[in-house]
């Protein structure tokens, strides 16, 4: 019996600081010093430096190698090309996608910057030296950049290796350069819905091929322990167990031979889920020399090699009624994948979960088909902060829409909400198979045009455009509005798995005998908090002060095994996890405090840090006094220890959404566009650290900027990057970005033991469109239905130009 | 090839090193002297992960030579901190304020920031933004970062804002 000052139950609580506490997270001590350990800080004794000699040509044949000079070069102790790989089988890898990729081009080289050899030096200087020095002899060949000419009759064939395997990985390839072709829906009801509707809209809608850019660039340190015949790999990764799965199917080391070690990671936004031909060949070379090697991309390599996200080409087409309700929805897509399929997306899912193009709107029939094709570009296809191809497919929608409107002469807010799926249709099944959990759509939009006085906004548009027409000023306002739906926290694994590894997640708790305890988790932060928040969810679950918890991610050896940290899933999956698992000590604990209390289990009560009798609350044991009790006593029927582990596979998917709205002003003489206000409402049902929401809304909303207003990987028609620097490649800085306004409302997931859904990805999503649907908007009365991004000013004063605007 | 004696104040502490000429004084920080605090994102000076203090000026240190700083007197975020451990205000406003997610612009940020707030005490919003403008970071979207400086340079000038 404990007889202090008994505080009361909210008190408690608020000491935990657990979900709904905005608490400062743990991780910034360290970083703000400057004592973070990323990847490029790891040193270890006599660890040599790896470099690739990269292909200047995006399609052509290898005619010899020549290795000489560069093995000249002081400090250089090894170069490996494909021809050593061979017999080790290694100069192929196998992607996520159930493609293959060469880790070292194989004969010919597919795109421009691809691997050809890798140097192992002393030093990266001297490696950087030797590079220069490979010689490589190509025989140009010619070049497909245009995915649009990739399957005519007379394109070149890309993929030799795999020219005569026509049944693909996911169903047949009807051309040597196709991929696959995916569909979802209903495609003769949804004709039929055309054929018969009041009215048709149809727009090719673009998203140009873009990077995910993290600010610390994917790299890797391998050291083979010849001794013990361990693998260890220190690396820039997303997903660390599923490298471990890859790499030891890949090197055939045992599985328990191999650790991989996620440490400090410098940003990731979906660039750091892949395997990289980096990873491999420094694995070989630690294994060949018996030395760690370290390999680091730089930028320019990071944006021309590792990964790319979207390269999607979208047609788009919506039925209506005259009064603008949507009958049916229907989409094509060609899919541009570059040089070999890596896409990351779960197996059954090659598009990823595009067929959530109907978004937030109660579509009755619907159809999308996607054409995955080769060209010689860079492989990829991850997703860049969002869920595998939700936001190509919340683009589509949300200008779609934009185009109906404008065509009906509708407002594109009143249009949404006389389409949204309405409060009480929830649980909702869309059209394409989806089934959404929960939403509250009106109310979300109506709290945004609120906040923002849309009608207001409307007025001194309608004042703008006449004050243009009349001359008297240069500048149109535009009004972009977008509500997009997202699903993440894949998934189920009766549908989702990568390479046949189930997407559940999951977590470990020990609890120490002094009332501390360590979490370890298979996810991985990325700057997301998770020391900081999954912390929180278990101070709730298990009544100990989140400070008083550990969290530790990232290390195969020590974490469960779990899929890793992209498309929202932490939050929802491993989130979910952690408060399973911490459910199962709770459940412990309620059997230890019955017996102390010597009362029947069902007669105790939890009481956020405590057990008490029902009905006697003075009477109770803290989880602190439990934790000890665990250790130091023999209840009978009841094992020593307060451990739990528990891998949570997700009953459904998760749905986030959110109401977007962006005011600009476009210079019609120099096309630069002004963001005057940007207002994001989000919905990402329970949250556990306000703090970090918000902060995560903040940076997806400023990726979404760099993408709708200037980031794309172009190519010219040699097949060269243009732009693969940050000389040309956009990123905003804090002169570009406007202040943002957030705002939520709090929709909990039914399915999830928390509630919550995720957010790191919606501002993404929703952002894209919004900025888009700005530009367009602005110029919208002069017929314009729909201009490419990025709205960069170049593009942007040429659609000024077209529209006969400019002086 | 040949290599060069250098000497420089790092941090307080006199340091002599010797380096190839052409050996940038980003790596000399980190690999030499295992000053990692100061990180490399890009290749082509504009992300300003490797800021530090050189001669009273901020400088992308991936865009110098080590020899370049022969007798110079430099700061890295390492000795932003106290010699006590006690962080400085705008360590503390940082974590306060919520502005560093993943980490890997902020040491170049803070480092930036201690130099603005030392060039101009008192700053804008906008100044703000115009005085980081060359350090890039992909996690945040900058707000929360401004509204650290902000406070911290509130709570490092109480007089000035007073005499306001
Ligand atoms: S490393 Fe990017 S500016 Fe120095
Ligand atoms: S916190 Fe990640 S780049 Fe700034």
């Amino acid at each position: 019996m404990n007889d202090q000052a008994n505080p009361s139950s909210a008190e408690r609580a608020a000491k935990l600081q657990g979900m709904g506490s905005s608490r400062k997270r743990v991780e910034d001590a360290r970083f703000t010093q400057g004592k973070g350990n990323y990847v490029d800080d790891i040193k270890l004794p006599g660890m040599l430096f790896g470099d690739f000699a990269r292909s200047s040509h995006a399609h052509a044949r290898i005619v010899s190698i020549n290795k000489e000079a560069a093995l000249a070069v002081p400090g250089v102790i090894a170069i490996l090309t494909a021809e050593d790989l061979k017999p080790l089988n290694l100069h192929y890898m196998p992607t996520l996608a159930g493609d293959v990729q060469a880790v070292l081009a194989d004969e010919k080289v597919l795109f421009q910057n691809q691997e050809v050899a890798f140097v192992v030096a002393e030093d990266r200087y001297a490696a950087a030296d030797a590079v220069e020095l490979v010689e490589i002899e190509y025989e140009a060949l010619p070049v497909v950049v245009d995915p649009f000419t990739a399957m005519d009759a007379d394109a070149p064939v890309l993929r030799e290796d795999i020219a005569d395997k026509m049944e693909g990985a996911h169903g047949t390839r009807n051309h040597h350069n196709h991929i696959f072709y995916w569909q979802a829906g209903d495609k003769e009801g949804t004709d039929k819905a055309m054929a018969e509707a009041e009215v048709v809209v149809e727009e090719l809608i673009s998203y140009p091929r873009v990077h995910p850019s993290p600010l610390e660039t994917c790299g890797c340190v391998a050291s083979m322990d010849k001794v013990n015949g361990k693998l260890t790999i220190w690396g820039t990764f997303q997903a660390p167990h599923a490298v471990r799965t890859v790499a030891s199917l890949i090197t055939t080391i045992p599985e328990h031979n191999i650790r991989i070690i996620s440490p400090d990671i410098g940003g990731g936004f979906g660039n750091k889920v892949g395997v990289y031909p980096g990873y491999i060949c420094a694995a070989v070379a630690s294994i060949v020399t018996g030395v760690p090697v370290k390999w680091v991309e730089d930028k320019i390599e990071n944006l021309t090699s590792t990964a790319f996200a979207r390269d999607y080409h979208m047609t788009g087409k919506i039925a209506a009624t005259n009064e603008g309700k949507i009958t049916g929805l229907a989409c094509h897509v060609l899919a541009d994948h570059g040089a070999f399929d890596a896409c990351a997306d779960p197996t059954q899912f090659p598009a990823g979960f595009f067929s959530i193009c109907t978004g937030s709107y109660d579509i009755p029939v619907a159809h999308c088909g996607v054409d995955g094709v080769y060209t010689n570009k860079a492989p990829g296809g991850v997703a860049y902060r969002c869920s595998f191809r939700v936001t190509e497919a919340a683009y589509m929608l949300e200008r779609m829409i934009d185009v109906l409107a404008l065509k009906l002469g509708m407002d594109p807010a009143e249009l949404r909400l006389k389409n949204f799926i309405t409060k009480d249709q929830f649980p909702y099944t869309s059209a394409l198979g989806w089934e959404y959990d929960s939403g509250d759509y009106h109310t979300a939009m109506e709290q945004a045009m609120k906040t923002v006085d849309y009608e207001k906004l409307r007025k001194e548009q309608a004042a703008n455009r006449a004050a243009f027409t009349a001359g008297e000023t240069r500048s149109l306002m535009g009004i972009g509005v977008a509500f997009f739906t997202e699903i993440v926290g894949a998934g189920p694994v009766k549908n989702c798995d990568i390479l046949g590894l189930g997407m559940f997640d999951s977590c470990e708790i020990r609890i120490h005998p002094t009332g501390s305890a360590i979490a370890r988790l298979g996810t991985i932060s990325q700057g997301q908090g998770h020391a900081t928040t999954f912390a929180q969810i278990l101070a709730t679950e298990i009544g100990l002060p989140a400070e008083d918890i550990t969290v530790e991610e990232g290390d195969t050896d020590t974490a469960p095994y779990g899929l890793g940290t992209y498309g929202s899933r932490s939050t929802p999956v491993a989130g979910a996890a952690t408060a399973m698992a911490g459910r199962k000590i709770r459940a412990k604990a309620q059997m230890i405090a019955a017996y102390l209390l010597e009362v029947h289990d069902d007669d105790v009560e939890w009481d956020v840090d405590r057990f008490q009798v029902k009905g006697n609350p003075e009477k109770f044991k803290t989880m602190k006094e439990l934790a000890f009790a665990a250790y130091n006593q023999a209840i009978p029927g009841l094992e020593p220890g307060l451990e739990a582990v528990s891998y949570y596979d997700p009953p459904n998917m998760t749905y986030p959404y959110g109401a977007y709205i962006c005011v600009v002003d476009v210079d019609v003489d120099t096309g630069v566009v002004d963001t005057r206000r940007f207002y994001a409402l989000d919905d990402c049902g329970t949250r556990i650290n306000p703090m970090i929401i918000e902060g995560q809304v903040h940076g997806g909303l400023t990726e979404a900027l760099a993408i709708a207003m200037g980031q794309e990987i172009a190519y010219d028609e040699m097949g060269n990057v243009k732009g693969g620097s940050l000389m040309d490649y956009y990123i905003p800085t804090a002169v570009e970005t406007p202040e943002w306004e957030t705002d939520f409302t709090v929709t909990p997931s039914p399915h999830h033991p928390i509630g919550a859904k995720g957010v790191g990805e919606s501002p993404n999503v929703g952002g894209v469109p919004a900025f888009s649907n700005a530009v367009n908007n602005a110029f919208a009365h002069f017929g314009l239905t729909h201009t490419q991004m990025p709205h960069d000013h170049w593009r942007v004063w040429k659609t000024a130009e077209k529209l006969g605007l400019t002086g | 090839m040949s290599k060069i004696k250098v000497e420089m104040t790092i941090n307080g502490d006199k340091i002599e090193g010797s380096v190839e000429p052409r050996t940038l004084l980003i790596h000399f920080l980190r690999e030499d002297l295992n000053l990692t605090g100061p990180h490399i994102g890009c290749d082509t000076s504009h992300c300003g992960a490797c800021t530090i203090d050189l001669n009273g000026k901020s400088i992308k240190s991936c865009t110098v030579f080590a020899v370049q700083a022969n007798g110079a007197e430099i700061t890295t975020i390492e000795s932003i901190a106290g010699a006590d451990g006690t962080l400085h205000a705008l360590q503390e406003s940082f974590r306060e304020h919520h502005g560093l997610q993943c980490g890997f612009c902020t040491p170049g940020m803070i480092t930036r920031a201690h130099r603005l707030l030392q060039d101009n005490p008192n700053p804008t919003d906008s100044e703000i933004r115009y005085g980081i403008s060359g350090n890039l970071c992909r996690c945040t979207g900058y707000q929360n970062i401004v509204k650290a400086i902000r406070v911290a340079a509130e709570q490092l000038n109480p007089a000035q804002e007073a005499a306001e």
